[in-house]
């Protein structure tokens, strides 16, 4: 049977803004697979985002959406969360938005572990200001700012998070369309901040300057450099050069923000210290 | 029976405040000379059931009250100068998607890190066209430890009734200060509440306009899905570009609060009536011209104080009014001029404004204030 | 027995043309008419979703 999206979706919003062979659309598919797999009640799930291609997602959505500023994504829902602990809250948005503007409340949504969801659509550019180079846009590619090639490194998000303190992390691709549902289910479903990196692709901006001839082929890069993890254990280091480890890449039990914060109502008003 | 009083600081006042008001949750970063409201409310918020927040820098502090409020909560966030600076894009977030929370910002001397501990009253005009576009804004201006609490709790209830960010802003020598402060009973002050949505979820727009200028705010986790954006929206929430919508928001936006302003423009008049030189101050500097007048008036000068208490919206109306009876303002402040510039203005060149600005950290003193009363002719 | 063919619905005004769906279809079954994606042979489905899971714009809808 068809899967019922218009379920999820706001009437009348579609067709979206996104351009031909964006793979936001792709990842907002799977997103709403993981919702209907979780049978999250629509007014009862929050979706947060920022600003840029990917942070227009919560629009089409029809659940309690927050479209905020720049950046500010995480530090909204953390207010909204604290608000409504009862609710779902999932995170979207791009590269730019999530690393650069909002880097700092990105590692610190991981370092509290605060029960939220932030799916993060890393096309490695800035798409709706027209293609200049992110923290996530590979050294020596081609952006509108970098016309000689990208002279900075780049952020490896999913380390980043870990690093930071986030409790549950993985990634996939858009390429990996059956994959993204599954991905963000057990991140929901992780009790703690879950990060979902999904490496996306965009043909308009960072394909045609950096010698994509098509979206097929974007793609394609995408399946060719994505290697599970399990099958990554039975590589060598020479076979894994160019690859991105997919899968579940981290996942651990650690005390969550609001029921941290629950106890220390309970220590408040128990009158102790 | 007798009334519940203390010994506080005016930071302290307006934690208090805020509690009375019915706040249950503050975020914030920490940043003199403001932060004793952060950690009164660390304390007292889990008592009642409240969240108490500390975030990883001021625009998330900002963020996560706007987050909060739309939760359903009353939201705090305390800051000062600097921290000012930095929220303010998302102060204007709260005027366009018309978020009710409160700012209590402690002024202290600036521009950027200034005088951290010293005093000032020069973030007025930061309050109100700090951040970018057009907006109202309602700003309160305490005097004393007594008005940190009753106008924190005025200030609540302006931002729910009127969906939007609203300022409290002590200097810091009133944010500081130690004074006797009575407690209201519960119940003896006035506490609103935003209007909730009466229409079924499916019907409701976040900014339906048919109840009047001020929609009702329906909160995230009640039953109501609804979307709010930064991006100018229509009725039902989502983005749109129609010039005619657009203006006519803009212009609704500002009139929700200015239609009203009689309502909610606050002042004291005193010894005005048969004043020839009116002393227009506001703050710890309202203090200092207080004791001015009174010593004026032993010397036989007929000369009153136009406190300012709500300085956005400004008393135009009330300044107007003394302009035409008036010899002379004089308009003694803890910063180069940005009252002065609006008493100007609604004096209409009929009264000659003279102004006393100090900006090295030290209060204005009677004496500056009685020496400039002695200069008008 | 005759086999019970699937109906594959595309709609056109979400359809953005990004090629997506007939690329990755495993037995050819769509291709591009103009600027949009179309059934091309309908016999050659073996309903693995594939077009429908792929599409950014929610513009395929299989049923099986």
């Amino acid at each position: 049977m068809a899967f019922d999206y218009d379920k999820y979706l706001r009437p009348g919003k579609l067709p979206h803004i996104w351009c031909p062979g964006c793979g936001h659309g792709i990842v907002m598919k799977g997103m709403i697979r993981a919702i209907d797999t979780l049978g999250l009640k629509k007014e009862n799930t929050a979706i947060v985002s920022g600003i840029g291609c990917a942070s227009r997602l919560p629009g089409y959505m029809d659940c309690c959406t927050l479209h905020t500023a720049h950046g500010r994504a995480a530090a909204f829902a953390t207010g909204v969360k604290m608000a409504r602990p009862e609710m779902t809250v999932l995170l979207v948005g791009g590269d730019g938005d999530g690393t650069a503007i909002g880097g700092n409340h990105f590692i610190h949504a991981c370092r509290r572990n605060i029960d939220m969801t932030y799916i993060i659509m890393n096309n490695n550019i800035y798409g709706m200001t027209g293609g200049q180079f992110s923290p996530c846009t590979p050294t020596g590619a081609k952006a509108s700012t970098t016309p000689y090639g990208n002279p900075d490194p780049a952020f490896d998000v999913a380390k980043l998070a870990i690093g930071a303190g986030a409790t549950f992390v993985a990634r996939g691709t858009a390429y990996h369309a059956n994959q993204i549902d599954k991905l963000i289910t057990e991140a929901i479903q992780h009790k703690g901040f879950s990060v979902v990196e999904i490496l996306d692709d965009c043909p308009t901006t960072y394909g045609r300057r950096n010698k994509f001839k098509s979206v097929i082929e974007m793609m394609n890069r995408l399946k060719d450099i994505a290697v599970p993890v399990k099958a990554a254990e039975k590589m060598t280091p020479e076979q894994l050069q160019g690859k991105v480890l997919t899968g579940i890449l981290y996942k651990e039990d650690k005390p969550e923000y609001c029921e941290q914060y629950a106890k220390v109502i309970e220590r408040a008003q128990g009158g102790a210290k | 029976m007798a009334k519940k009083v203390a010994f506080l600081q005016g930071n302290e006042a307006a934690a208090h405040g805020a509690l009375y008001a019915g706040c249950r949750f503050f975020a914030g970063y920490p940043i003199t000379p403001s932060t004793e409201v952060a950690e009164v409310l660390s304390n007292e918020l889990p008592k009642v059931g409240g969240k108490f927040i500390q975030m990883e820098d001021e625009i998330a502090a900002m963020a996560a009250v706007i987050g909060g409020a739309l939760g359903g909560a009353k939201t705090l966030t305390a800051t000062s100068g600097p921290g000012l600076s930095l929220k303010q894009e998302l102060i204007g977030y709260a005027c366009i998607a018309e978020i009710p929370c409160v700012i209590y910002n402690v002024m202290r001397g600036g521009p950027s890190t200034g005088m951290p501990t010293g005093p000032s009253q020069s973030d007025i005009m930061c309050a109100r066209w700090g951040t970018h576009g057009d907006h109202a804004t309602i700003a309160l201006l305490p005097a004393s430890v007594q008005e940190c609490f009753e106008m924190t709790v005025q200030a609540f209830n302006l931002a729910e009734k009127y969906r939007l960010p609203v300022f409290v802003m002590p200097d810091e020598i009133v944010g500081h200060m130690r004074e006797r402060i009575e407690f209201p009973e519960p119940g003896e002050m006035e506490v609103l509440d935003r209007i909730k949505p009466t229409v079924p979820p499916e019907q409701y727009k976040p900014y339906d306009t048919q109840f009047g200028d001020v929609p009702p705010l329906a909160s995230f986790g009640s039953g109501y899905k609804f979307h709010v954006t930064g991006l100018n929206k229509l009725p039902d929430g989502f983005p749109t570009t129609k010039a005619d919508y657009v203006q006519a928001e803009e212009e609704r936006q500002i009139r929700k609060v200015m239609a009203d302003v009689d309502n909610i423009v606050d002042f004291e008049e005193y010894l005005l009536d048969d004043a020839e030189i009116v002393v227009v101050a506001f703050g710890s500097t309202s203090r200092s011209a207080r004791f001015a007048v009174n010593e004026a008036r032993k010397q036989g000068i007929k000369v009153g104080m136009f406190r300012i208490k709500t300085v956005w919206p400004f008393p135009d109306k009330q300044i107007k009014a003394l302009a035409g009876k008036v010899k002379a303002f004089i308009t003694p402040e803890m910063n180069l001029g940005m009252c002065t510039i609006e008493v100007e203005r609604c004096a209409e060149g009929k009264a000659p404004v003279l102004g006393i600005f100090r900006v090295d950290g030290e209060p204005i003193n009677p004496g500056q204030i009685l020496d400039k009363m002695k200069e008008v002719k | 027995m005759e086999k019970k063919l699937p109906t594959i619905e595309i709609i056109e005004k979400y359809c953005k043309g990004c090629h997506i769906c007939v690329e990755f279809c495993p037995t050819k079954v769509l291709e591009m008419q103009g600027f949009v994606a179309a059934v091309k042979n309908l016999e050659a489905c073996i309903k693995c979703m594939q077009c429908e899971l792929r599409c950014p714009d929610f513009a395929i809808k299989v049923k099986p």
